[in-house]
């Protein structure tokens, strides 16, 4: 096959947005957590377990690590797409970073719905 | 008149002669006339005329005379001698391959600006005198024509380093915002279309490293970021 140097994919635009919006929400929910741990001042895992334990809270930690894992990959995914020119390693670290990121998705599902 | 002299550590490298690029440790007088690091640059090429670097006006308008000065790209001809720190390392533009000496090989970065089609796309038969615009709508091009492609700013961004082949830069971004923002441009949808890639326009991240070296002042993150204002809008 001749090299011939191929852009145009089309996308970018959506992740750029996404990568901003995460970060929003990563903020939002950091004030939203100090506040909660100011407010109820837990003293032992009882009341830690109980900040966690709270619907509310519980959406909103879901949705941050939603966020942190979805910003992670368009962080990574810029750091291959930079620094790894064969396209083949590439697709494969690309797959990797998916996978590992997915079964992140799962562990803190679980660990959340634990509490 | 009161002369002095100049320390220059300049990087040399002829392909014919030179297994590899080294250094070279040369002084030159100056005459207290000699006011930009151009002048120190003439003075050394009449004492060794082996020395090869790229100039044509010397008063910052052609932006042939781009190099690394200091650490720093910047143009011969508008960097002052006066405060400059001693000695002035010399370098050719970084990201970019040598030719000889302080002359590198801008073909990369012209294929970029030519990928953004620097021109205007109307066609509206053209009328007797000229195209109008409104005062309003021309302001919006200052800060952004007068750009010299001297490649300063493409080749102090780690993006451009890395994927010159696909990123377009800022130098050509500048000059894609210039035909965007021209009311008289036709081709608005076609130019977003042809950006909106990762590779092409969203490789930028805002360090700008552009805008701390243009010599003209000019800001190709502001204009990047228009650009992508116009494609949220777009898709919003």
């Amino acid at each position: 096959m001749i090299n011939r140097i191929v852009v145009g994919a089309g996308y970018g635009l959506k992740d750029w947005i996404a990568q901003r919006a995460t970060a929003v929400i990563m903020a939002l929910y950091t004030v939203i957590i100090v506040m909660a741990v100011i407010i109820v001042a837990p003293g032992d895992f009882e009341a830690w377990r109980g900040i966690f334990a709270c619907g509310p809270i519980k959406f909103a930690t879901f949705i941050f690590f939603l966020s942190l894992f979805y910003h992670a990959w368009i962080g990574v995914r810029d750091i291959w797409m930079d620094y790894v020119k064969p396209v083949g390693v590439r697709l494969t670290l690309h797959v990797l970073t998916l996978v590992a990121l997915v079964g992140y998705v799962g562990w803190i599902a679980s660990i959340l719905w634990r509490v | 008149m009161s002369q002095r002299t100049i320390h220059f550590k300049i990087y040399r490298y002829d392909p014919d002669k030179d297994a590899q690029p080294y250094m070279q440790d040369i002084s030159v007088e100056v005459d207290s006339t000699d006011r930009k690091l151009l002048d120190a640059l003439t003075k050394l090429k009449a004492k060794d005329d082996s020395i090869a670097y790229r100039r044509s006006c010397r008063e910052g308008v052609c932006g042939s005379d781009a190099m690394n000065i200091n650490g720093k790209n910047g143009l011969a001809c508008l960097t002052d001698l006066e405060g400059l720190p001693q000695p002035v390392v010399l370098r050719p533009l970084p990201g970019l391959p040598v030719i000889r000496d302080l002359i590198v090989d801008m073909t990369q970065f012209f294929k970029q600006y030519h990928s953004i089609k620097p021109y205007l796309i109307n066609n509206d038969p053209p009328p007797e005198r000229e195209r109008l615009q409104s005062p309003e709508d021309r302001e919006e091009l200052n800060g952004l024509y007068e750009c010299i492609l001297c490649a300063c700013c493409s080749t102090s961004c780690p993006s451009f380093w890395w994927n010159p082949d696909k990123f377009v830069g800022p130098a050509g971004l500048l000059a894609a915002y210039r035909f965007i923002a021209d009311t008289r441009d036709q081709a608005t949808n076609e130019r977003l279309d042809n950006l909106e890639d990762p590779y092409r326009l969203f490789r930028c991240h805002s360090i700008m490293n552009c805008v701390d070296v243009c010599p003209k002042g000019l800001n190709p993150t502001q204009a990047i970021g228009k650009i992508k204002d116009m494609m949220v809008k777009r898709m919003v």
